[in-house]
């Protein structure tokens, strides 16, 4: 904005193409937002803005046992499964960015082809086991599947993030008279970090967007979460959409994944392992 | 404090790579030993087998009389600075130093007394709340030194502690880092590849080359009495001059003429056929301009001379000698390649020190003598230095 002659008109190119970018991505979600405030009397007038924005869908939403029940299903199944996750693909991310062992590639080349399984495709025979060994519909039966298709890419961004983490350290802290947990702990640890909340992050947030096996491997709200029961919404009379509670609801899903984002990008500090190495 | 003992020491790279073949290392208790030699010559790898990061193949390492090939390196008690220092930047710079006695479960009062005493012994004292991005090259040397010194272990290892730092800290820290060694008495081992540190550190030095201990001796050992071509053109800076010659009766015949053998070189060279090749190996300080020199035995020549670089208190010469003939050595190609020296044109450009009162200049031709007493005559075929006692050859 300041310096050269010339730059004020690129400038306003670019700030042009970022804000078409950012009204494309924030319409969806702005349109939702207005939703969510809109009366049933309203709700199809077209209007962007709500003309009275209430809080009936709101109040509706944290009235009803099912979808309050839902969340709490969400976040319990989430984070257990994303801390579960997180600790077997540390050490697995370790093991593949550290160590030889025959079967490497193995791991590495089962673990890619997780991650590009169809899920549609283990539906069916997910549902014939969990229902054969009895944990179809409970929070376990979420939770596995989800810890199987998250660690895949959490091994990937895990062991990205531990080949960074010059190899020396650990030599070092070996000589320091550290066992190899020690080092892995007091060295290893905080220095991977960064990339530990990363994956957090993306792991948590594919399990928390989960809708098909929510849907297909639950049957109560006993273990629905959020994306599943949504669907499952019923407005005041049976021929009703409950568009406004949905809309409100859809809303109250993303707080979450926003404060979590925030909470973790504060820890995400690019460079930490800078000073370790070299003059 | 520790003896360090290797016996028949080998290393094999699970490659198949030998990067240490029958290495034999006697350390004494608090004797300052350098490892020295090319690069990719094994240095790296025998300071790992010591610090226990590699497995010995085959031989034993013997710390304080207990063979400890299968000890982890915490159990050997031994610290390590690394090339690359290796400081924990998620830690401060006393964290740092701390750090090995915290894991030997030190009381913190203990720690920050000998973190403290180990900072202010290389003034640090300052930078202890710092971390290690926030320091010079310098000072996390130092920082990577205290963390070594901290728990007083019984040796000490560094692999090229100095080679990140400018040529000017470099000398700075060599003398520390030799005054601390003093101070402490603490057994170490040094790897560098640069033989001007070797030469002023070390009690005693190692040459190695390919994986195989060359010589083992003093610096001045090394440097009087090479075993080997290698040795004597690694050793010393600017480095020996080697030149073709054949033997010819009494005489020695190469590009600077013919000279007359003392009588040690004639004994040494005894067995060798007339006529057959050998190569001179020439300091250039005993070189001198034949005015100066008066009837002192030696050898007169006469030579263009190419470049004259006076440093005031000496003079460097630099000329060329044509129709070297004699033996061509595959060996000298070889170790030119392997030394990466100023190697690479021997047995034809010559540097001789001469006295600051030498009247040469460059262009010109000049009279310069040399003295064959200091004379090293190598076998051109194995490199095996001929003007060496046959009994120091054979002890190794
Ligand atoms: N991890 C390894 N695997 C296979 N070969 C290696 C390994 N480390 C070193 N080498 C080889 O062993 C030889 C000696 O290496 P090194 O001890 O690092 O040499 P230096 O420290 O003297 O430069 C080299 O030829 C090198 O290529
Ligand atoms: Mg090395």
């Amino acid at each position: 904005m300041s310096t050269a002659v010339e730059t004020p008109r690129r400038k306003l190119a670019w700030s042009g193409a970022n804000l078409i970018v950012l009204v494309y991505a924030f319409i969806p979600v702005l349109w939702i937002v207005s939703l969510s405030l809109k009366d049933t009397g309203t709700l199809n007038d077209g209007k962007f803005w709500p003309s009275s924005p209430t809080r009936d869908s709101y109040s509706q939403i944290f009235n009803n046992p099912d979808f309050l029940r839902a969340l709490v299903n969400s976040i319990g199944i989430c984070a257990i499964a994303t801390v579960c996750a997180l600790v077997f693909g540390t050490m697995a991310a370790y093991a593949i960015a550290r160590l030889e062992f025959p079967g490497k590639r193995l791991i590495v080349g089962v673990s890619l082809l997780i991650a590009m399984f169809p899920q549609i495709a283990l539906v069916t025979p997910l549902f014939k086991i969990e229902t054969a060994i009895g944990i179809f519909d409970t929070w376990l039966g979420l939770i596995i599947p989800y810890i199987t298709f998250a660690l895949p890419l959490a091994i990937y961004t895990l062991s990205a993030f531990f080949r960074e983490i010059p190899w020396e350290l650990e030599k070092a802290a070996k000589m320091d008279g550290a066992t190899p947990f020690q080092a892995f702990r007091r060295v290893i640890t905080p220095l991977a970090m960064p990339g530990v909340f990363t994956t957090a992050i993306l792991v948590f947030i594919a399990c928390w967007n989960d809708f098909l096996f929510a849907l297909s491997l639950t049957s109560t709200s006993r273990s629905r979460t959020v994306p599943a029961a949504l669907s499952y919404f019923q407005g005041a009379t049976t021929f009703e959409v409950p568009t406004g509670p949905i809309a409100a609801a859809a809303v109250v899903i993303t707080v979450p994944i926003v404060i979590f984002v925030l909470f973790f990008q504060r820890r995400i500090v690019a460079g930490l392992t800078s000073g370790a190495v070299k003059g | 404090m520790a003896e360090i003992n290797l016996r028949n020491v080998v290393k094999r790279y699970p490659d198949g790579a030998l990067a240490v073949d029958n290495l034999n290392l006697d350390i004494a208790d608090g004797e300052f030993i350098i490892l020295v030699g090319p690069s990719g010559c094994g240095k790296s790898t025998t300071l790992n087998m010591v610090a226990g990061l590699e497995d010995i193949t085959e031989g034993e390492l013997i710390i304080d009389g207990k063979v400890v090939n299968d000890k982890a390196p915490k159990d050997r008690d031994i610290a390590m600075v690394f090339q690359s220092y290796a400081l924990y930047p998620h830690m401060t710079v006393g964290d740092n130093m701390g750090f090995p006695l915290m894991l030997a479960g030190v009381d913190k009062a203990t720690i920050k007394k000998k973190v403290g005493d180990a900072a202010e012994m290389l003034e640090l004292t300052q930078h202890l709340d710092r971390k290690p991005a926030n320091l010079s090259g310098g000072q996390r040397q130092r920082v990577a030194m205290g963390r070594a010194i901290v728990r007083s272990p019984k040796a000490f290892l560094m692999d090229e502690p100095l080679s990140n730092l400018d040529a000017k800290l470099r000398v700075q820290m060599r003398t520390q880092v030799s005054r601390i060694q003093k101070t402490l008495g603490t057994t170490t081992l040094y790897v560098t590849h640069d033989q001007t540190e070797a030469m002023t550190l070390g009690d005693r030095v190692v040459v190695m080359r390919g994986g195989i201990v060359q010589q083992v001796g003093s610096p001045t050992e090394l440097y009087d009495s090479p075993r080997n071509l290698f040795v004597a053109g690694f050793i010393g800076s600017p480095s020996m001059n080697f030149l073709p010659a054949e033997i010819k009766g009494d005489h020695l015949v190469s590009a600077l003429g013919e000279a007359a053998m003392p009588d040690h070189v004639r004994q040494a060279v005894h067995g060798q056929a007339s006529g057959s090749g050998v190569i001179l190996g020439l300091r250039p300080e005993h070189f001198e301009d034949a005015r100066l020199v008066g009837d002192k035995p030696g050898a007169t020549f006469t030579a263009q001379i190419d470049i004259v670089e006076s440093m005031g208190s000496d003079i460097y010469a630099y000329f060329s000698v044509q129709g070297s003939k004699g033996a061509q050595s595959a060996e000298l190609d070889e170790i030119a390649r392997d030394a990466g020296q100023d190697m690479s044109a021997m047995g034809e450009e010559i540097t001789a020190r001469l006295d600051a009162g030498a009247r040469v200049q460059s262009g010109s031709p000049a009279t310069l003598w040399y003295d064959t007493s200091k004379l090293h005559v190598f076998d051109a075929e194995t490199g095996q230095n001929l003007t060496l006692g046959a009994g120091a050859q054979l002890a190794v």
